[in-house]
C-alpha cells in the first residue's frame, strides 16, 4: 500500500492533495445523493461545506472516512485511495478523526476511557503513554476535571469537546466535523467554535460541515455551498459572501443569515 | 417485584395455614413434626441437587452457545443471516419435551451413544435455550444506535475491539433483563427432564405422591421449591445487573480489564 508523505510536491510547485473526490457518485437505492462531486483538500486547509438539509453534505464527508461507500468517481484520502479492495480502511481511519452531531460517546465508558480506548486498541499505546495523551487533549479542550466522569453527566457542550478530544488523541491528520454545534443549546455553541478555531489556528486539516458562517468566515480557506447532490458553488469565504455566482447560494445564504 | 413475589409468598403460606384444618389437607405426609414427615420432606428436597445442578448448566451453556450462534449475524452477510435464521427457527419450533425425548432415546440408536437422562436433558434444553439467547443477543446488539458502530469504525477500530469494548458491553446491559427471564424458562423446563427419568424435583414429588397417596400436599410443597429456586435465581440476576452497572456508568469497565 502506498501512502505518501503528508505534503508531496508535485510539478508546478503545488502541494498534493490531502483529500480529493474527484466525480464522485453515490445513490441511496435510487436516490441519487452525491452527483460528480469533485473537491481537493491540501493539507492545513480548512473547507466549510453548507446546504440545505438532505443535500448530501454528510454523505459526502462520510465518503472521506468511508462510512459511506461512494459507487462511481475517485475518493484519494492521503494517498490511498478507497475502493472495496482497500485492504486497510483502517489505516485511512487512523488519519482520519470524525466528530458527529449527536457526540456518539461511548456512554458505559469514562471521559478517560473513551479517549484512551482507540489508541490503545488501535494504535497499539501503552495505557500509561494513552492516559497521559489524554490528558493532554483535555486540557486542550478545557475540560481536564471531568476526565473520571461519564458523558451523560456532561453537559452537551462538554460532551462534544470530548468528542473532539478523542478523535484528536488518534492524533489525525485530518479532522472531519459533521455539524458538530447543530445539536447543542445556543449557550454551548460557543465554547465547542472555540475548540475548533483553536484546532484550525494549530494548522489541523479541516473539513466543517456547518452553518455557523461566523465560524466559516473566521478560519474557512474554502467554503463549499451544496444543493441536491451537487457542489454548486466553491469559493474562499469573502467571494463566497460577498459575491457568490449562483442564485441558489444567494437564497441559501439570505436564509441562513438572516436569522 | 421482588416485594411482590414476598407478598405472594406470605399470602399463599396463610391460605395454606388456613386450609391445614381441613380435612382435604393431610399435611401429615410432610410434617416435620414427625419422623416418616421429615424423611418424605428429605426425600423430596433430595431432587433441589439435580433441578440446580441441569438449570446451571443449561443456563451457562446456553449463554454460550447462543453467543455462538449469534455470531454469524455480526458480519451482516445475508447467506449467513439466512443460515442463522434458519438455525434458530429449527432449535425454537422444536418443543423442549419432544427434544429431551428425541436425544434420550433417540440419539443412542443413531449413534450407540447413550447420554443419560442428566447430559440428555442438557443437550436438549440447552439448544433451546441458546437460540432464545441468541435472539436476545441479536436484539441488544440491534438496539444499539448506529452511531456508536461509526464512532468505533471513525476510530478505526477493528469489527472484534468494537464489539469487544463498544457494542457487547452496552448491548448485554439491555438484555439482561431478557436474559434473566430466559433463565427463569429454563429453570422451569427443567421439570420436563424427569420424564426420562432424572431424578430432580418433578420426579421425587411425582414417586412420593404415587407412594402416599397425598398428591395435593407434595405438589404444593413443589409449587414452593420451585417459588423458592426462581426467587433465588432472580436475586442473582439483579445483583448481576448491579454489578455490571445495568443503569450505565456503573462500576464495569471494559476498558480497565483490556490486559
Ligand atoms: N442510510 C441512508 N439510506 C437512505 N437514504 C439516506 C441515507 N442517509 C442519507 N440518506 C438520504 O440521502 C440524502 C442526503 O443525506 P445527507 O444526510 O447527506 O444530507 P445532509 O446534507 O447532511 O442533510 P442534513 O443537513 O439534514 O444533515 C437525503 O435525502 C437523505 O434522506
Ligand atoms: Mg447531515
Amino acid at each position: 500500500m502506498s501512502r505518501s508523505p503528508e505534503s508531496r510536491p508535485v510539478p508546478g510547485g503545488e502541494t498534493a492533495p490531502v483529500i480529493e473526490l474527484a466525480g464522485v457518485n453515490k445513490w441511496f437505492g435510487d436516490l441519487h445523493v452525491l452527483r460528480d462531486v469533485s473537491l481537493r483538500v491540501h493539507p492545513g486547509e480548512r473547507v466549510v461545506v453548507c446546504g440545505p438539509s438532505g443535500s448530501g453534505k454528510s454523505t459526502m464527508i462520510r465518503c472521506v472516512n468511508r462510512l459511506e461507500k461512494h459507487q462511481s468517481g475517485r475518493i484519494v484520502v492521503d494517498g490511498v485511495e478507497l475502493t472495496d479492495r482497500t485492504e486497510d480502511i483502517r489505516a485511512v481511519r487512523r488519519g482520519v478523526g470524525m466528530v458527529f452531531q449527536q457526540f456518539n460517546l461511548f456512554p458505559h465508558l469514562t471521559v478517560l476511557q473513551n479517549l484512551t480506548l482507540a489508541p490503545m486498541r488501535a494504535l497499539g499505546l501503552s495505557r500509561s503513554d494513552a492516559e497521559a495523551r489524554a490528558r493532554q487533549y483535555l486540557e486542550r479542550v478545557r475540560i481536564p476535571e471531568q476526565a473520571e466522569k461519564f458523558p451523560r453527566q456532561l453537559s452537551g457542550g462538554q460532551q462534544q469537546r470530548v468528542a473532539i478530544a478523542r478523535s484528536l488523541c488518534m492524533e489525525p491528520k485530518i479532522m472531519l466535523f459533521d455539524e458538530p454545534t447543530s445539536a447543542l443549546d445556543p449557550e454551548m455553541i460557543a465554547e465547542v467554535l472555540d475548540t475548533m478555531i483553536e484546532l484550525a489556528d494549530n494548522g489541523m486539516t479541516m473539513v466543517c460541515v456547518t452553518h455557523e458562517m461566523g465560524f466559516a468566515r473566521r478560519v474557512a480557506d474554502q467554503v463549499v455551498f451544496m444543493d441536491a447532490g451537487r457542489i454548486v458553488e466553491h469559493a474562499p469565504p469573502a467571494k463566497f459572501f460577498s459575491a457568490p455566482e449562483h442564485e441558489r447560494t444567494r437564497l441559501f445564504l439570505g436564509q441562513i443569515l438572516s436569522h | 417485584m421482588h416485594r411482590i413475589r414476598a407478598g405472594f409468598v406470605i399470602a399463599l403460606c396463610a391460605f395454606l395455614g388456613g386450609c391445614a384444618s381441613s380435612e382435604k389437607w393431610g399435611w401429615y405426609v410432610i410434617s416435620p413434626t414427625t419422623r416418616q414427615g421429615r424423611v418424605n420432606i428429605e426425600f423430596l428436597l433430595s431432587g433441589v441437587g439435580w433441578t440446580i445442578a441441569l438449570t446451571v448448566c443449561c443456563v451457562a451453556l446456553s449463554i454460550v452457545l447462543g453467543f455462538v450462534l449469534f455470531l454469524p449475524r455480526i458480519p451482516g452477510n445475508r447467506w449467513l443471516d439466512a443460515l442463522n435464521r434458519a438455525v434458530v427457527e429449527l432449535l425454537r419450533s422444536i418443543p423442549p419435551l419432544v427434544s429431551i425425548l428425541w436425544v434420550y432415546y433417540g440419539l443412542p440408536v443413531l449413534t450407540g451413544i447413550d447420554l443419560g437422562p442428566f447430559v440428555s436433558g442438557m443437550v436438549a434444553l440447552s439448544l433451546y435455550g441458546a437460540a432464545f439467547m441468541a435472539e436476545i443477543y441479536r436484539g441488544g446488539v440491534q438496539s444499539i444506535e448506529r452511531g456508536q458502530f461509526e464512532a468505533a469504525d471513525s476510530l478505526a477500530l477493528s469489527t472484534f475491539d468494537k464489539m469487544r469494548y463498544v457494542i457487547f458491553p452496552q448491548a448485554l446491559r439491555r438484555s439482561l433483563p431478557a436474559m434473566g427471564n430466559q433463565f427463569v424458562i429454563i429453570l422451569k423446563m427443567s421439570s420436563l427432564v424427569s420424564v426420562i427419568g432424572l431424578t430432580e424435583v418433578v420426579r421425587r414429588a411425582n414417586e412420593l405422591a404415587v407412594t402416599e397417596y397425598r398428591p395435593l400436599e407434595i405438589y404444593t410443597f413443589l409449587v414452593l421449591e420451585y417459588l423458592v429456586l426462581v426467587l433465588l435465581l432472580s436475586a442473582g440476576v439483579r445483583w448481576v445487573e448491579r454489578r455490571l452497572g445495568a443503569d450505565e456508568g456503573g462500576a464495569a469497565s471494559p476498558v480497565g480489564r483490556a490486559e
